[in-house]
């Protein structure tokens, strides 16, 4: 039996209390926003390559609170250096989650590194995470996410498939704004 | 010597600046020491100057104001993500040393220093030249107050770096 994405991000976010979140551009974007928007999650339309390092600047400046980064195979493939960084970082309070359907889902599902065995969680493993696994099944993350001390690395395998389109605000300077009011009481 | 890194450190300091991401640079080697001496920042070490504009954007959405430090190749390693600044109008400073300037002996960097500050331009980021070292401290203040993106370019002349062997020595 195979995960689907959007059963995945769905279940990642439910009850998700005070999380911050960054989602990669493209799909996984598109996921968070079908499990429902929020001031405190951070969709990305650009800057490919970049989600996981925002969540790494994130979790340093609110060292309090857990980050959740969600992106794709393609975008983590293309910021792979960050993982290092991470690395050395340590932030206790980050979980980098790649959705894994081994695509680039947004230019015609043509197939990434992953397709064809690089190992993601094995990179983020020897980079220094403290635990970091490919996940195959329906399990609980949500001691990982929201309680044992980071950083976690989760490639979750997932069906590669086409889903209607679910876009959240695409005004930066809003999606900045609202973040950072939720969070910190100002613009 | 180095006495403009003490200067920008102290305005780094006065401004609040808690994250400092970079990419080492002989021209930086003062500051990046004040940065990682100081308890109150956090100096984050990337492979990629690309990094640093993500960890920026984080730490801004946290709450956390940055920096970041890094050379003149650099900047065409961040053009496409520089667009996020843009974008989101992130404010971030950007301290840059210069190379392929008057006296540099390697001739691979000279496209990217040609380039530099046009690299910045098209993208939005708003770019400001020390071309003495008492100048550098004042432009990294100013942009510090301005709110946005801006980039402070060191002229090598201030660095001084002439050869492999200056550059071991640093």
């Amino acid at each position: 039996m195979k995960l689907h994405r959007r059963d995945v991000v769905k279940k990642l976010l439910e009850k998700r209390g005070s999380l911050l979140v960054v989602a990669g551009l493209g799909s996984t974007s598109w996921d968070i926003t079908a499990a429902g928007d929020h001031p405190l999650s951070f969709p990305t339309w650009g800057a490919m390559g970049q989600a996981a390092m925002m969540g790494l600047g994130l979790a340093l400046a609110q060292p309090k609170r857990r980050v959740l980064v969600i992106t794709g195979d393609g975008e983590m493939l293309m910021g792979l250096g960050s993982l290092a960084t991470i690395g050395v970082q340590k932030p206790k309070n980050l979980t980098v989650v790649v959705i894994d359907n081994e695509r680039y889902g947004e230019t015609g599902m043509q197939v990434t590194h992953t397709a064809s065995g690089v190992n993601l969680a094995a990179v983020a493993k020897a980079c220094g995470f403290k635990t970091s696994r490919v996940v195959t099944k329906n399990i609980s993350l949500r001691d990982t996410i929201h309680r044992t001390a980071g950083p976690h690395f989760l490639q979750i395998k997932v069906v590669a498939e086409k889903l209607p389109l679910v876009l959240p605000p695409q005004d930066g300077v809003q999606l900045k704004d609202r973040f950072r009011r939720a969070l910190l009481g100002k613009g | 010597m180095q006495p403009w890194a003490d200067e920008v450190h102290r305005e780094l300091k006065q401004a609040g600046v808690r994250l400092v991401g970079y990419v080492p640079d002989a021209g930086h080697k003062r500051l990046i020491e004040l940065c990682h001496a100081d308890k109150s920042m956090r100096s984050v070490v990337l492979t990629t100057e690309e990094e640093g504009i993500g960890l920026a954007a984080g730490a801004w959405l946290g709450g956390a104001r940055s920096a970041l430090l890094m050379q003149s190749s650099g900047v065409g390693n961040i053009v496409n993500v520089l667009g996020i600044l843009k974008t989101c109008r992130f404010p971030l400073v950007i301290v840059v040393t210069m190379r392929g300037e008057a006296g540099e002996f390697n001739s691979w960097q000279v496209p990217m220093g040609e380039g530099t500050q046009a690299a910045f331009e098209i993208m939005g980021v708003s770019v400001k030249r020390a071309s003495a070292p008492g100048e550098v401290a004042p432009l990294v203040a100013q942009a510090l107050k301005g709110e946005q993106a801006a980039a402070i370019l060191i002229s090598q002349k201030i660095i001084g770096i002439k050869s492999f062997q200056d550059q071991t020595n640093q």
